[in-house]
């Protein structure tokens, strides 16, 4: 009745299956591990979408007009149809200094008498006047108003000269300027993509292999038909899958959410980001087979994986200005690749002299990682 | 069915080293030089104390390890060279089960049939069989991890047995598992060998279990020291085995107590009211005035005759043992009730774990809380210790109220808990330097008690040692020790020799005698039914309620039976038991 078992890849198939089954089942009915597969990715698709923006919108300013001439309500007016702004026009600096003083206003443009007279001279002049504390929001107020008194004073120049010729171009050249400023957006969420991608592959797999060692569990299934590379498709398919359905969640929320363009093809960003998640299960794998404590494992995998991803990719810092040691160690971290690799994809297109080097990086990293998990695992003990 | 060559040997070690590196420099010598055979369709047992190295060759045996020197074959395979095709061929349950907890009885089923390859067909057939065998059949939904310790033991038979193995091994399959339990699986056990032929070997550290199996490997300390059948090992203390009556208005432990004094005693314990002595030379020369009356030996008779043979002179000095002497005896009346528990009661939302359950505990005394798994023990005491709030009911600890001065209360306890819970990173004394700051020891109390602790308990060879690494007996000593700083009236003992050493564990039962001797009181929980009767009274519990109390002589009373006249502790343990559950019959009868 029982001899060796049937032999073949029949058997090798069922134990897989059967493996990948189980560890859906753990990871469904973990609540540690769902808090780490779906609700931490959910909240930082939230998170890093809505209140993490590097933007200045809707900041509430007084505009005091105390130049009733059309130039000076000119002014008024693009601020208070600015998206950027909250804007309440008042007639008195005293009423704009205590709307600022109470906190219902980050800053005050003050349009003074003479405005209209001294722009005829070519050397008109507002006041703009920025709660500092937050230093970002007041840069962006101050360019803002001085785009805006440029751009008047460009057009009625222009006027002066040729009515109503040279006008647009310098509307033009100005949204361009405050769009840029608005688009964090677009580089966020490319990066938001790495950092869950990350999470799942590595950090997840980290756990979960340094559990089995700690429960005692890998003990009993050891002796067994059971195979080792068996063993690891089996912790390999279920995470990756998890991490293909955070990929997706990731770039409907990009496309839907906070309306990124996709420029490039879709097959394509898949593609990478597979080979970007083979990479973070292997590293995981890797980190918990030789550790084998789901602690220690967990913060090695948060060091080695998460924090580069977040520091060293090139998704918040700029990684043109960072100092040379710095950037030389940035070629250590996958997550570097494949964060060019999607903010090309995403903002650019198809750019095959960026997809075919960084793809090539990540291709290679993921075997080497996958051959050395191979070899940390074996159906020993101490 | 037993594919293995029907001629040779299923199992054959020569030879075997291993050892494990413990600090920097330093090695532990797990095997050394082990050699043993295990014939095709028997029953073995690897006997040993704790540290032996029995889960090393277990593990040798899996193909888990590999032996740094020597030659294993196991079904005529070299473990060294092709662990898989061992492992694709036996059934294994280790230590801790490997079973998934958060997967439910039937899922942990079906995952290890599916890495063994069993057909649809062939689950047909095996599932209900060893839902039989097992009684889980109710079960099937529940998770794993939600089981009592029973269950989840029979559940990991049951998942090595999913097919029929050529062989199965069993590392400890019965520690920490109740009476009642331990019965059923050794059940399962007998008919696998008996009626399928399947060569079992198991580890265990209970005598009792290694002297029903065929075959017997003893280890200590790394080396054979016997193998054979079992009557081999008893052979050893034939002639030499002997009753003695407890002396007037004693307690069978005193008794005990005082004959462990004599110089050519190699064991002595309490057994059903009397004293059994296993003397070293032949007759009983010195015991004349005890009044010995020869009796058969067995296992574990000749087991101790093994290890006082193999002890080195610097072991366990059993002199020092009795001589403890405490600083301050406890004050008040020896007779006096301290402990008094009435009507206590501890829900868990639906759940009633402890129903009015109701005793007391007089100064002196060593007073057993028995009971199956689940049957309530834990949270009495628990709730004794002031762990843990009843729901209803009262309880006063050394006259003072646990629930509305639990600080006071807890002054006068002392708790040694099931798992050495000492800090294995610390050394020896600064565990004690630890305790005794938590106790609220400090300047010259602080140091005398301490002094105190090294001395009484012989802790001066291994005080700079760290917890976690000193011998299965020392720990035992070192927690005592740390759970007697403060100078309590009362010790609570959770399961405290659960997998320890016989030596050890007479040690240590010797200090408790003598503690209570001098005033104080002793309530323990244990699995082994031996050590109730070094209690002057117990308390069998089941489901929450005490099913009966009394002097150990009164319980086995009630087993009685023409068919056996003369029952054990775990005779009457099981008829106790069953009695209180006959009327709703259950699917745990095996």
């Amino acid at each position: 009745m029982s001899g060796p078992p049937i032999p073949g890849l029949g058997a090798k198939a069922r134990r897989v299956g059967a493996l990948i089954r189980k560890e859906s089942r753990q990871v469904v009915r973990d609540p540690s591990s769902f808090a780490i597969g779906v609700v931490l990715p959910l909240m930082l698709i939230l998170l890093f979408g809505y209140a993490m923006s590097l933007d200045v919108k809707n900041v509430p300013i007084a505009v005091v007009l105390e130049d009733p001439s059309s130039q000076a309500a000119e002014i008024a007016a693009s601020f208070q149809l600015s998206p950027y702004f909250q804007t309440r026009v008042t007639r008195s600096m005293t009423d704009a200094q205590a709307l600022m003083l109470s906190g219902q206003v980050e800053g005050i443009v003050r349009v003074p008498q003479d405005f209209a007279r001294r722009a005829a001279q070519g050397d008109a002049a507002v006041q703009v006047l920025v709660n500092g504390i937050d230093g970002n929001t007041a840069r962006i107020v101050e360019a803002y108003a001085e785009a805006a008194v440029a751009q008047s004073g460009a057009r009625v120049a222009a006027e002066g000269q040729d009515a109503g010729s040279a006008g647009g171009q310098a509307t033009v050249e100005s949204q361009l300027w405050f769009n840029s400023a608005n688009d964090s957006r677009y580089f966020l969420v490319p990066g938001l993509i790495v950092l869950i991608i990350t999470l799942i592959g590595a950090f997840m797999t980290s756990m979960v292999v340094a559990r089995e060692w700690e429960r005692g569990t890998f003990e009993a299934l050891f002796v067994t038909p059971v195979r080792t590379d068996e063993i690891l498709l089996g912790k390999v398919v279920p995470y990756f899958v998890l991490g293909m359905g955070g990929l997706l969640l990731c770039m409907g929320a990009a496309k839907f959410l906070f309306d990124v363009p996709i420029r490039g093809s879709i097959p394509i960003l898949l593609g990478v980001s597979m080979l970007y998640l083979l990479v973070s299960v292997a590293t995981g794998l890797l980190i918990s087979s030789s550790l084998k404590s789901q602690f220690l494992a967990s913060q090695v995998t948060l060091v080695v994986t998460f924090m580069p991803a977040l520091m060293l990719s090139g998704f918040l810092y700029d990684l043109h200005s960072v100092p040379l040691a710095i950037k030389l160690v940035s070629y250590l971290v996958p997550a570097r690749y494949f964060v060019s690799l999607l903010q090309t994809l995403f903002l650019a297109g198809d750019v095959w002299s960026v997809i075919l080097p960084n793809a090539a990086i990540l291709a290679v990293v993921a075997i080497v990682m996958l051959a050395l998990t191979r070899r940390a695992t074996r159906k020993t003990l101490g | 069915m037993a594919v293995a060559a029907a001629s040779g040997p299923v199992i054959r070690g020569s030879g075997l080293h291993k050892r494990f590196r413990t600090q920097a420099k330093d090695f532990v010598q797990a095997l050394d030089d082990v050699s043993f055979e295990v014939a095709p369709g028997t029953l073995t047992a690897l006997v040993g104390p704790d540290g032996a190295g029995k889960t090393t060759l277990i593990r040798l045996m899996a193909g888990l390890m590999r032996a740094d020197e020597g030659q294993l074959e196991v079904l005529g395979i070299d473990a060294a060279a092709d662990p898989q095709a061992i492992q694709d061929r036996i059934g294994y349950m280790p230590q801790r089960f490997g079973l998934y907890d958060d997967l439910s009885v039937q899922e942990n089923l079906d995952l290890y049939a599916d890495m063994h390859g069993v057909s649809a067909a062939d689950r047909r057939v095996r599932y209900p069989q060893l839902m039989e065998m097992t009684a889980l059949g109710p079960f099937t939904g529940r998770l794993a991890g939600k089981l009592s310790g029973g269950m989840k033991q029979k559940l990991g038979l049951a998942c090595a047995l999913v097919r029929a193995p050529d062989l199965l091994l069993l590392d400890e399959p019965t520690v920490g598992v109740d009476p009642l339990s331990r019965r059923e699986l050794w059940g399962i056990i007998d008919r696998l060998v008996r009626e399928d032929g399947v060569p079992v070997l198991l580890s265990t550290s209970y005598l009792d279990e290694a002297a029903r199996c065929e075959h017997v490997v003893v280890l200590h300390a790394g080396k054979v020291l016997s193998e054979g059948p079992p009557s081999k090992v008893s052979a050893l203390a034939e002639g030499r085995t002997f009753t003695i009556a407890p002396g007037k208005g004693e307690a069978p432990r005193q008794t005990q107590a005082r004959l462990l004094d004599e110089p050519d005693l190699v064991d002595a314990a309490p057994e059903a009211g009397q004293v059994r002595v296993v003397t070293r030379g032949g007759a009983a020369g010195g015991l004349a005035s005890f009044d010995p009356a020869p009796t058969p030996a067995r296992f574990e008779d000749g087991f101790m005759v093994l290890l006082d043979r193999s002890a080195e002179p610097s072991g366990p000095n059993a002199g020092s043992a009795a001589d403890m002497k405490l600083d301050h005896p406890p004050a008040g009346a020896q007779g006096e009730v301290v402990v008094e528990v009435t009507e206590l009661v501890k829900r868990f939302g639906d759940f009633i774990a402890v129903d009015r359950v109701s005793f007391q505990v007089r100064r002196g005394e060593i007073f057993g809380l028995l009971g199956p798994n689940g049957a309530g023990k834990t949270t009495t005491f628990r709730m004794l210790c002031g762990l843990s709030n009843p729901t209803g009911g009262d309880l006063r600890i050394a006259g003072a109220d646990l629930s509305r001065s639990p600080a006071a209360a807890r002054q006068k306890i002392g708790y040694v808990a099931q798992k050495f819970s000492l800090y294995a990173q610390l050394s020896v004394t600064e565990n004690l330097d630890f305790f005794a700051s938590a106790y609220g020891l400090h300047g010259a109390r602080r140091r005398q008690r301490i002094d105190w602790a090294m001395a009484q308990f012989d802790l001066g060879p291994v005080a700079g040692q760290l917890g976690g690494q000193l011998p299965g007996g020392y720990k035992q000593r070192l927690a005592t020790a740390a759970a007697l700083l403060h100078e309590p009236d009362i010790l609570f003992l959770d399961e405290a020799t659960s997998g320890a050493d016989p030596l050890a564990r007479r040690e240590f039962w010797r200090r408790i005698t003598a503690l209570a001797g001098q005033g104080v009181t002793v309530i323990v929980t244990t699995h082994f039914m031996v050590e109730a009767e070094y209690c002057d009274r117990i308390a069998i519990l089941d489901s929450g309620h005490v099913l009966a109390e009394g002097a150990p002589a009164e319980i086995r009373a009630k087993a009685v039976t023409a068919a056996n006249p003369h029952p054990t502790m775990e005779d009457a343990f099981i008829a106790v038991i069953e009695a209180a559950r006959a009327p709703a019959p259950q699917e745990r009868a095996a």
